[in-house]
């Protein structure tokens, strides 16, 4: 290891020069007694939703404090390993299951939550999905005319540009098996300034370059005076008569894993649920907020993925430059929205953790592909699940312990999808000069050529705890819209129910996005809070 | 449904339907594991995985990660059910109790027989039966037994492949250096 090389040459680390230098965060793991604080908005998480909220509303001179249940970790924190990262970052050690275990959910749990941890990539809500929510949901105010102002500011400010350096070989793969085949490609955009190239995005960006919350909205908030609470889980929102008086927290113990002995309560003017799509529709149903007509949780969305192996002849080393820089479009855009099941075709950083535990099956065969690291490739297909009658999501409810659980069905029409996802992905693989394609499936079975995976492909036995399901995404559960009986939120967040709690975040989406959801998030958060701004701070 | 009932619906469940026995001996079973309460079924608190618990992954991981995890090497072995510890003390109580529940159920005899499928206790019982019961569970019919395979094949991948000393072997050099001068 390097430590001793760091410590020669600390890289700076701007976040602990200012909590050096005064801003106000809270460690609630460390308190000797109950607190109470006052402010004007108090914000439940500081991921893609609750960073750019406390940014934008603190500006206009509110006075913000957000409540992050996950640790502060900064760049000094970040050594590149996934030993560390995983419990220390993500929700459940980036182990986070539904209810039935069948889909493994990486989401991050730490100050700027998911930008904290996530891949870096960046799309606008893709022009399809705008179209189908006034379609299918009569949703005015979302086209892509009035949303893109909001995105370019944003990427201004996250500096979200074309990658212009070489993909890594994992995701260049993609390029070259994709256009042998005549699929379109094109590349990522990424929210860096500065990028090292060096691949570990998924584990704290160890240089600052990833323009997360945690390194641009998060620390401008601090700047203009907003407190950040720590460690600390929001319970319930006090309300009555339509208005939430006050949030109650529980400060979490020292390991950051289970409640601790002090009890915080936050009286704010308004309110900002942004704990995520599992998180928020769980603060909501433990607060008993109003929810008429049953709709609060209910159409949660994953992006389910499939995952797919191959061996090349060369060395791909796909643990090593930017994580993701490549993507296809060309199944989403092929098939009608509302039609079979289309699918997002990117690759994943290839570090030992994430592989070995992704990777099915056991013993020599595990340990024998294993050994192959350097020269293994992956894809990953994203599915657009939201978007059928037959495509509900899933559903948050509450554990005994107070604690959320996503029970997400896996049902013949996704099944459908897998497999013709899993079989491009093989074909794709092929055509860039694999040698073998596995599927991430229990039966471990691999293939020599493209013939041969299209045959198994067409026959695997596909269902729950048998084909390796993951997600990186979670939408949906507090939908907007303007009619009450079908939405959660209104155009502008605001909980129809309860007049000063807004949703800002990914739970807000009605379907699924269709494309990494980090930059819809930024844009649509935006262009509400400035709204809740304006309203609170009439200029 | 409350989920603290995971390992008696595992055993429920599959007497049931794979018909390993008739309700006399589930009733039995049932009796068994609920009036003699295993002491891994209270609520793991962080780091304490007890000492049946540690014979089963002690048993398990060596079979999991035949071909990787160099054998009879105990220091490895023993880091490695450390490590495995320490990953499920950094998991929520609820996630911490089911776990607790699975390795309960493997340890507690009539269940690890009737469930498992191990006859012998864990450290007696040889490699071939092991892998037998992993594949047995893996391709089970059940998916709450694939789930738990599901489960030792998280902890058990990543404690080995979270440490350093696995990634020679599989030309993983560890993250770059970022000393600057």
């Amino acid at each position: 290891m390097t430590v001793a090389i760091m410590r020669q040459a600390p890289l700076p680390d701007p976040f602990r020069a200012g909590v050096a230098g005064g801003w106000n965060v809270i460690d609630a793991s460390r308190l000797n007694a109950d607190l109470a604080l006052e402010a004007d908005v108090a914000i439940v998480g500081t991921g893609a939703g609750g960073g750019i909220a406390a940014e934008i509303l603190s500006e206009a001179g509110l006075n913000v404090v957000m409540i992050e249940e996950g640790p502060l970790a900064t760049s000094s924190d970040f050594h590149m390993l996934e030993r560390e990262a995983y419990p220390q970052l993500y929700q459940e050690s980036a182990a986070r299951k539904t209810r039935d275990k069948a889909i493994n959910i990486l989401q991050g749990r730490c100050v700027g939550g998911g930008t904290t941890v996530n891949w870096t990539s960046s799309f606008r809500t893709p022009a399809t999905t705008l179209a189908h929510w006034a379609r299918a949901f009569g949703l005015t105010g979302f086209t892509e005319a009035d949303l893109d102002p909001w995105f370019e500011r944003l990427e201004r400010r996250l500096n979200i540009t074309a990658w212009e350096v070489a993909p890594n070989e994992n995701n260049d793969i993609l390029r070259r098996g994709a256009q042998a085949l005549g699929i379109p490609v094109a590349t990522i955009r990424r929210n860096v300034k500065g990028c090292w190239n060096i691949g570990y995005c998924g584990v704290g960006c160890p240089t600052n370059a990833k323009q997360s919350m945690l390194v641009t909205a998060i620390p401008a908030a601090l700047s203009k005076g907003a407190t950040l609470l720590t460690r600390t889980r929001a319970g319930t929102f006090e309300h009555a008569r339509g208005n939430v008086s006050a949030l109650h927290c529980v400060g979490l113990g020292r390991r950051g894993t289970d409640p601790g002995a002090h009890r915080i309560v936050v009286r704010a003017r308004t309110f900002i649920a942004a704990g995520g799509a599992i998180g928020t529709p769980a603060l909501l149903l433990r607060s008993l907020a109003p929810d008429p007509e049953g709709i609060l949780g209910k159409r949660t969305f994953l992006h389910p993925t499939v995952v797919c192996a191959a061996l090349m002849p060369h060395r791909v080393d796909g643990y090593a430059g930017a994580p993701q820089s490549v993507y296809s479009d060309h199944f989403l855009d092929s098939l009608p929205v509302d039609g079979p099941i289309g699918y997002k075709i990117e690759a994943p950083p290839l570090h030992p953790v994430l592989v070995a535990t992704t990777l099915a099956g056991d013993g020599a065969a595990h340990a024998r592909w294993m050994r192959e690291l350097p020269q293994m490739q992956v894809l990953i297909a994203l599915l657009r699940d939201g978007f059928h009658p037959e495509s509900d999501g899933g559903t948050v409810s509450l554990q005994r312990d107070g604690t959320p659980w996503l029970d997400y069905p896996l049902n013949a029409y996704f099944w459908e999808g897998a497999r013709r996802a899993l079989a491009t992905m093989a074909e794709i693989q092929f055509a860039a000069g694999a040698t073998t394609v596995m599927p991430v499936h229990n039966s471990g079975a691999s293939y020599a050529s493209w013939t041969e995976a299209r045959a198994g492909i067409a026959g695997l036995p596909l269902k729950p705890l048998a084909l390796s399901v993951v997600s990186a995404h979670v939408m949906g559960g507090c939908p907007l819209g303007s009619d009450a009986k079908h939405a959660v939120a209104d155009a502008d967040g605001r909980h129809h129910h309860l007049d000063n709690l807004y949703v800002f975040d990914g739970s807000l989406f009605p379907t699924s996005i269709g494309a990494n959801p980090q930059l819809s998030i930024y844009g649509i958060v935006a262009r509400m809070a400035s709204a809740l701004a304006q309203r609170l701070v009439p200029v | 449904m409350p989920p603290s009932d995971t390992s008696r619906r595992i055993s429920r469940r599959s007497l049931l339907k794979a018909g390993i026995a008739g309700t006399g001996a589930l009733l039995l079973t049932r009796w068994l594991y609920t009036s003699t309460t295993p002491p891994s079924l209270a609520p793991m608190s962080p780091g304490a995985l007890d000492a049946p618990a540690r014979a089963v992954i002690a048993a398990i991981a060596p079979v999991m990660l035949a071909g990787a995890l160099p054998a009879q090497d105990r220091v490895l072995l023993q880091e490695l059910v450390a490590g495995v510890d320490q990953a499920i003390a950094g998991l929520p109580p609820q996630v911490r109790k089911e776990i607790g529940e699975l390795f309960a159920l493997l340890s507690f005899t009539p269940t690890r027989v009737l469930v498992a499928g191990i006859w012998s206790p864990w450290p007696q019982t040889s490699a071939a039966a092991i892998g037998a019961f992993l594949d047995r569970w893996r391709d089970s019919r059940l998916a709450l037994l694939r789930s738990a395979y599901g489960a030792l094949h998280q902890l058990i991948f990543a404690a080995w492949y979270g440490n350093s000393r696995a990634w020679p072997a599989i030309g993983y050099a560890g993250p770059p250096s970022l000393g600057i001068g």
